[in-house]
């Protein structure tokens, strides 16, 4: 049976005609997205499965590395720089800031080299590539998820309780998950052809955690500059990440979340239009 | 029934090899550095268009051919003629630089056994990844996975992360779940040539079972026998082109011929020439040039029978000297795919073989020709220690003259007994 189903007659129509030209932009390129759906799933799967093993203490890691990390910021700039911290503890406002953060750097950083990783299949069989970014997108938001316990046992332990602003955190986890995408869109399709790549994208990610305002609340950038601040799309995520989960006095401003917003939908639209233009050879050059 | 499922158009694909592309073969890819200083050169200079047509390589040079439902084809042709660029193409993984191909149908391509296969995951874990990978949704994996499982005989170890299992345990899942798959057209890439014998020969059985099925088998090969068991049309590509198309057997006849044929369209060459490379044909670092066969007394021998001294004059070129490491070998294959009889300077004869930069050439005597009349596949390989330099396991075709060898009045042919040996009777 297996291959052949000999009682199953096929009659030589049943399915699309498929055409293959030169340049032809894919006229089913979303709905053959669609149809591979399931990849997305065991793809992710996958990466979820393979990361842990033999670790011994397995998931453990996705909340230890965040926590610490934490404990050192709160240490370096409330302890020993003795910023403010007006609307909460401490240690709520960085992790506020850190999950944002690692989310996003951890997806430009896995994006950036997803294609790479999986040269075999992307040289040896076909599904639509954008695949192989996303899922692994999708990887990163499970641990944004295993590390937002600590936050929430962050403010068992300091009696905090976040107001109403909580109910839009969604919405924020959706502009975080967008400037991840998109940037890691990019930043995925031009490693395949430049391996430059690879070293850039560490240097990102390690002055990204100054130019952000992870360690510091970004109300400390002088007013003049602010705007200008604002075109990093993390300024915007992590200052609504903070405004929903603290009691901020301030309101929010406004029009760094906006420019932020605007970035990320830039940065999207134009990702994938890249990433589109260069899968095509993909496999000839990865 | 022959209706078309697959038609191919003035397929083109070209590949630019510029300075650049030259950098990124070496390194694998290429480097942002490169391009930026190309760039500058080609404005300082001003002579980007001439670098541009210079440099390019067509794999596929207009291909056109119609496949029907129910057709199993076989492509064959040397290394570097384009056969996995075709198969490419057809599986979408890359696009054709000109051309249109249309296909109705669900394809399914093989071209590799265990594509995307993880070594930390566990053989069930790889069933359904590997399906997926392959296109199976999982309600049709978790359908067919105790076929798969069954296939496959693995499962003891269907909880053992795959990087523990043997060679062949690996091979035999992989291509388990490939082979479950239900295609309309079906693309396999040289497949068989993994795996032990007693499993090459389900996998084949399997192919054999699609096809008779009515769906359509699209096969590349090396493996002649194979080519001409399970397909009913060949088409021999040669540098990315067309050369032949028609029967199996003839595809397969005229490619074992090539050697010949292309030298003899300039010069004619003496009938002792097995094989002589085409001058057009891109050389690599290390190749054969020619294959001769001469008798005992170093005079050509354009008549190769059986039971005679034949000396096999074996003419290759070198990019660099190898002091110790060199080997030659000689590989004799049956139409139907046995490999008969191997030889080698080292390690089977301890012939030192030192390779000289240029030509090089070796001779190999055959004291008693023990092949039986009629055809057999000539494959010539040189060897850098274990790396393969270059191998091609069907070169030629060497024919032999059936002979009554043991004087009994019969002559020696394949159907009586592939070999022959120095042998005597008596009583204890």
């Amino acid at each position: 049976m297996a291959l052949i189903n000999s009682d199953m007659p096929t009659p030589p129509n049943s399915s699309q005609t498929l055409v293959i030209e030169a340049g032809r932009a894919e006229r089913h390129y979303w709905r053959d997205l669609w149809r591979y759906r399931e990849l997305f799933y065991f793809l992710a799967w996958r990466d979820l499965l393979v990361r842990y093993k033999q670790t011994t203490i397995g998931v453990a890691w996705a909340v230890i590395r965040p926590f610490l990390t934490m404990v050192v910021l709160t240490f370096v700039f409330h302890n020993l720089a003795k910023l403010p911290s007006d609307d909460g503890p401490y240690p709520v406002l960085v992790f506020a800031a850190m999950l944002p953060w690692f989310f996003f750097s951890g997806s430009l950083t896995e994006c950036s080299n997803s294609l790479v990783v999986n040269a075999n299949l992307i040289s040896k069989v076909y599904f639509p590539r954008l695949i192989v970014p996303t899922s692994t997108v999708i990887v990163t938001l499970v641990d944004f998820f295993i590390s937002g316990t600590i936050l929430a046992g962050l403010c068992v332990w300091y009696h905090f309780a976040p107001t109403w602003r909580i109910l839009l955190l969604p919405a924020w986890v959706l502009l975080a998950f967008g400037a991840s995408m998109g940037a890691g869109l990019w930043f995925g399709a031009l490693n395949v052809k430049y391996r430059d790549f690879r070293y850039i994208v560490p240097f990102i990610v390690q002055f990204g955690i100054y130019l952000s305002p992870v360690g510091y609340k970004s109300t400390l950038v002088p007013e003049q500059y602010r705007l200008v601040y604002s075109l990093n799309p993390v300024v915007g995520v992590i200052d609504g990440f903070r405004w929903a989960i603290l009691n901020e006095q301030t309101p929010l401003y406004w029009q760094s979340s906006a420019i932020s917003a605007v970035v990320v939908g830039i940065l999207i639209y134009t990702g994938i239009a890249y990433f589109r233009k260069t899968e095509r050879y993909f496999a000839d050059v990865i | 029934m022959s209706t078309p499922v697959i038609q191919i158009e003035n397929l083109g694909k070209r590949y630019l090899l510029g300075a650049v592309k030259q950098r990124a073969r070496q390194h694998g890819y290429v480097a942002l550095r490169d391009v930026i200083s190309e760039q500058i050169k080609g404005w300082v200079s001003r002579k980007k268009k001439e670098t541009v047509s210079r440099d390019e390589f067509w794999a596929l040079d207009d291909i056109s051919l119609t496949i029907n439902q129910g057709d199993r084809i076989g492509i064959i042709g040397r290394n570097g003629a384009g056969k996995s660029t075709l198969l490419k193409i057809l599986s979408r993984i890359t696009e054709p630089t000109r051309g249109r191909i249309t296909i109705s149908g669900r394809v399914a391509s093989l071209l590799e056994v265990g594509t995307g296969f993880h070594p930390e995951l566990t053989g069930r874990e790889n069933i359904y990844l590997n399906g997926a990978i392959l296109g199976m949704t999982r309600a049709e994996i978790r359908r067919r996975f105790d076929e798969i499982v069954a296939f496959s005989e693995v499962e003891k170890f269907l909880d053992t992360p795959v990087k523990r299992y043997s060679s062949g345990m690996y091979v035999r899942l992989a291509f388990a779940v490939a082979a479950h798959l239900e295609p309309e057209i079906l693309i396999v890439d040289e497949v068989l040539a993994v795996g032990d014998a007693e499993f090459q020969k389900k996998c084949l059985g399997k192919m054999q079972e699609v096809s008779h099925g009515g769906r359509t088998v699209l096969f590349v090969s090396h493996n002649m026998g194979a080519v001409t068991n399970l397909c009913s049309r060949g088409v021999v590509l040669k540098k990315g082109r067309m050369d032949f198309d028609g029967s199996a057997v003839h595809a397969v006849e005229h490619y074992l011929a090539l050697g010949i044929a292309q030298a003899q369209s300039g010069a004619s060459l003496p009938p002792h020439v097995l094989y002589q490379k085409d001058s057009e044909e891109p050389e690599q670092p290390y190749f054969i040039e020619r294959v001769e066969t001469y008798d005992a007394q170093g005079k050509a021998k354009p008549l190769v029978t059986t039971g005679d001294t034949c000396v096999f004059r074996i003419t290759f070129e070198a990019e660099a000297a190898v002091e110790n490491a060199g080997a030659v070998v000689m590989q004799f294959t049956s139409y139907d795919g046995a490999k008969v009889l191997m030889l080698s300077t080292t390690p089977d004869s301890g012939f030192p073989c030192a390779i000289r930069k240029g030509t090089n050439t070796v001779e190999c005597v055959i004291e008693k020709m023990p092949f039986s009349g009629g055809e057999w596949i000539l494959g010539v390989g040189i060897w850098l220690g274990s790396e393969c330099a270059c191998w091609n396991t069907d070169l030629c075709k060497l024919q032999i003259e059936p002979w009554d060898v043991y004087g009994s009045g019969f002559a020696l042919t394949a159907n009586r007994s592939l070999i022959t040996t120095a042998h005597h009777w008596r009583r204890p």
